[in-house]
């Protein structure tokens, strides 16, 4: 589509009537016209800066920024940064001198439970560590490293000094190793036993699952959506209003009537045991697992895909279906080679609406989805929860990452401005 | 005024009835038969059942009742794609997402052609609309008139022995139209196929058809050549929708043969050629065309009556003069002059007397 198909003409060096270049003024009587309309969206720009982009921001910096550690052990941040060249596997007495002290501290400040923590993302099981280390700081003597190590071993351990030495940096990348999986071992980062893997193995199952929800919406959508676009105006009307129905309903009351119809006592499973093709044993576990997740999460997204679909198949005017019939072609070719192709922009529009959403969907599978539907904005909710804000930022940037990706690639492969939503 | 159903006929309705919604028939006892090669144009006001018509012969719509053969084969059963049938499109109806070469292959396709043999008449059918150069851009970068040419070669390339188009020009301005009209008109005569047109435009219909059905109300009122239609209109609906018609009241005075008197209601007495009324002392519209209005004397046949008229008006056409005349109570009555270098001036408030030969008035139903 790229080829002009008239010839621009070169308007080399016109001028208004008094003498000025037509470009200038031009450009001139455009500029005061664009100014006015800044103003007018001004408004909407500081809001979206407020409440949108600050926040991501914010998210942004979070995910690169701890100071647990850093800000309640001095003594350790000043000899990391004097020692930056330090050999982990057998730390010198000064370093256990520095540590010793700053355990003390921690104890009068109180803030063991913080550089505990910082330090047991990327070394777990440091917390009680540190709680003991600080209870037992004031009374140790010189020499503190036979001293500390005579309180527990561990504090020898390599790992633990390479956390300390990172952890004394404020800003740090170790979320988002720590969000793909990785951890500190003696040796340096690595990654965790198969065991361990939960963020990427969570991630690749949101995908998977929002995959499957945006293909079984698809599938729902495009005969309702066909439908809509065709039936009379009148039951056209009625239908588009069973669509957004859902819409007004609570997301709340949505998701718990699945729960009523879909749970081991509820009514589909009554149903089949009544028409006998299941046994009272063997009730289908149909909800708080994965397949809850996906059954009420196409249900709440389906109204997505329907209205782009709506809006595509609504102007495709029926003369082409006509035409394709009148030159030979079969219904099922008609179908396929002349009303598919012209649907595409809003399957692409409504795929990527849903897959997006689905991606960042959290209260369905609270709610429905048990141990084994969650999906990895639970998991952010779940560090939320427990104030692990920087690693909560992390999987979310990460998130918001691969999203834009996706996007991009759709931009490559589709092109947005064909998009149509609606 | 259907035409009589022959059994050779390439297309034949009959006794042909649809309704939409089981109340009201849109197409009433349709009776129509094509011949082969023939350019028959279906003309009619808005919602007068030409593209229900040509929807059922196309096999989109099911005739409510009666039966349509295509070729002495009834088509009733048969699904669109198996009629073979081309068609053009108001709207063109190009696939927006092919670009013109794969528009045309597509009929080729669907048939099972392979790919030589298509590209070869996708060049021909492309060439013979001069549009070859055209073959790789999409519907969307072409002019209206460009997608028309791109629309009829597409219905033609399968080389389909019928081809319907439904107001295939209504969408082009008035030059492009024309000279449509004529490439139309040369291809039919140049493949030898047959054409099923509709159109709203009489102009049109009697420039390019052989015949021409003129609907109303779901009827074929009239299905005769263009200069039948239009000098011997069989009803007043006709005589009204083609052209441009004076329409004189008034009652049948004698009635002989081929003659009548009627005396308009006026009082004065014109001559009149009996169309659709049958007895003395029957109401009947009298029409003429303005073209046939004579006001000079000498070109009258000897004994035609002349009644009087004053000039209300004179309108300059360029190639015509139009001349608006009060004539027999009636201030809407039109002539039109040849605009010649010889030809008497007239001028408003001037009082003539008009007259027409007999066969061109033309005494209808009321
Ligand atoms: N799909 C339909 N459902 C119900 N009524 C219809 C339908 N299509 C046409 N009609 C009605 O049938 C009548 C004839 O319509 P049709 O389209 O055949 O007219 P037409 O002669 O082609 O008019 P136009 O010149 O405006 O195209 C109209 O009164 C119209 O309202
Ligand atoms: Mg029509």
């Amino acid at each position: 589509m790229a080829e002009a198909t008239d010839p621009v003409t070169q308007t080399a060096l016109l001028t208004t009537a008094d003498g000025r270049p037509l470009k200038t003024a031009l450009a001139e009587a455009q500029a005061k016209a664009r100014r006015r309309a800044f103003l007018l969206v001004v408004p909407l720009i500081l809001f979206v800066i407020m409440t949108f982009l600050i926040p991501i921001g914010y998210m942004l910096k979070r995910s690169f920024e701890h100071d647990g550690f850093a800000s309640s052990a001095p003594a350790m941040v000043a000899w990391f940064a004097a020692n930056p060249d330090f050999d982990p596997t057998n730390p010198p007495e000064e370093a256990y001198a520095a540590l010793v002290s700053d355990l003390a501290r921690m104890q009068v400040e109180k803030t063991t439970g913080m550089a505990g923590t910082r330090i047991n993302y990327s070394v777990p099981g440091t917390i009680s560590l540190f709680k003991g280390g600080a209870r037992a700081a004031k009374n140790l003597t010189p020499p503190f490293k036979e001293a500390l190590l005579a309180v527990d071993a561990e504090w020898g351990r390599p790992a633990l000094w390479r956390g300390m030495q990172s952890a004394s940096h404020v800003y740090t990348a170790e979320f988002y190793l720590v969000a793909s999986d990785r951890k500190l071992t003696d040796d340096g980062w690595a990654r965790g036993g198969d065991k361990e893997r939960i963020y990427l193995y969570l991630f690749f199952k949101t995908f998977l699952i929002s995959g499957i929800i945006t293909f079984l919406c698809l599938l729902l959508a495009f005969p309702v959506a066909h439908l809509l676009a065709t039936l009379p105006m009148a039951k056209s009307s009625l239908l588009m209003i069973f669509v957004l129905l859902p819409f007004w309903t609570s997301l709340l009351v949505r998701t718990t009537s699945w729960i009523a119809l879909l749970q081991e006592q509820g009514v589909a499973n009554d149903l089949l045991v009544a028409l006998g093709l299941i046994t009272e044993e063997g009730r289908l576990t149909m909800m708080y697992n994965m397949t809850g997740t996906i059954v009420a999460m196409t249900h709440v997204l389906l109204p997505f895909m329907i209205l782009p679909l709506y809006s595509v198949m609504k102007v495709i005017p029926p003369s082409y279906a006509r035409a394709a019939r009148s030159l030979g072609a079969t219904s099922w070719t008609t179908f396929r080679r002349v009303y598919l192709p012209q649907t595409l922009p809003g399957i692409a529009a409504g795929s990527l609406l849903v897959f997006i959403l689905a991606v960042g969907y959290y209260i369905t599978p609270a709610l429905v989805g048990g141990a084994d539907g969650q999906l990895i904005s639970n998991l952010i909710s779940f560090h939320m929860s427990k104030s692990n804000w920087s690693l909560a930022a992390a999987i979310a940037a990460m998130l918001l990452a691969s999203i834009l990706l996706l996007y991009w690639l759709y931009d490559r492969l589709v092109g947005i401005d064909r998009l149509k939503f609606g | 005024m259907a035409a009589e159903t022959r059994n050779d006929a390439f297309v034949a309705f009959e006794r042909v009835q649809k309704s939409y919604d089981g109340v009201t028939l849109v197409v009433k006892d349709l009776n129509l038969s094509i011949g082969k090669g023939e350019f028959l144009t279906m003309l009619g006001p808005s919602g007068s059942g030409k593209t229900t018509c040509l929807m059922m012969l196309a096999g989109f719509e099911t005739a409510t009742n009666g039966e349509i053969r295509l070729d002495g084969q009834p088509i009733n059963q048969v699904p669109p794609h198996k009629r073979g049938i081309g068609m053009v499109f108001q709207n063109y109806a190009l696939f927006p997402h092919m670009t013109v070469g794969e528009n045309l292959a597509f009929p080729l396709e669907v048939r099972g052609m392979g790919k030589s043999d298509r590209d070869d008449k996708v060049k021909r059918a492309l060439d013979m609309v001069q549009m070859f150069s055209f073959i790789n851009r999409r519907p969307a970068q072409l002019s209206g008139g460009q997608q028309q040419r791109i629309a009829l070669a597409r219905a033609l390339v399968f080389d389909p022995k019928l081809v319907l188009m439904d107001e295939p020009l209504g969408a082009l301005d008035k030059q492009l139209r024309e000279h449509m009209q004529f490439e139309i008109k040369h291809l039919h005569e140049r493949l030898g196929i047959t054409v099923v047109y509709v159109t709203h435009d009489q102009g049109e219909a009697l420039t390019m058809s052989d015949r021409v059905a003129v609907f109303n109300d779901g009827r074929i009122q009239q299905l005769a050549t263009p200069s039948d239609l239009y000098e011997r209109p069989e009803n007043s609906f006709v005589a009204q929708f083609i052209g441009e018609n004076n329409k004189l009241p008034g009652t049948i005075e004698e009635l002989s043969g081929d003659k009548a008197l009627v005396r308009l209601q006026t009082g004065e007495l014109i001559d009149a050629t009996p169309v659709n009324v049958k007895q003395k002392g029957a109401a009947t519209l009298v029409s003429i065309r303005p073209e046939r209005v004579e006001f000079k004397p000498e070109m009258m046949p000897p004994g035609a009556h002349m009644i009087d008229a004053e000039v209300l008006e004179i309108i300059y056409m360029g190639d015509i003069l139009r001349a608006v005349l009060r004539v027999a109570g009636s201030d809407e009555f039109v002539m039109k002059m040849r605009n010649t270098l010889g030809q008497t001036k007239l001028v408003p408030g001037q009082k003539i007397k008009v007259g027409w030969h007999p066969q061109d008035a033309r005494a209808l139903d009321p």
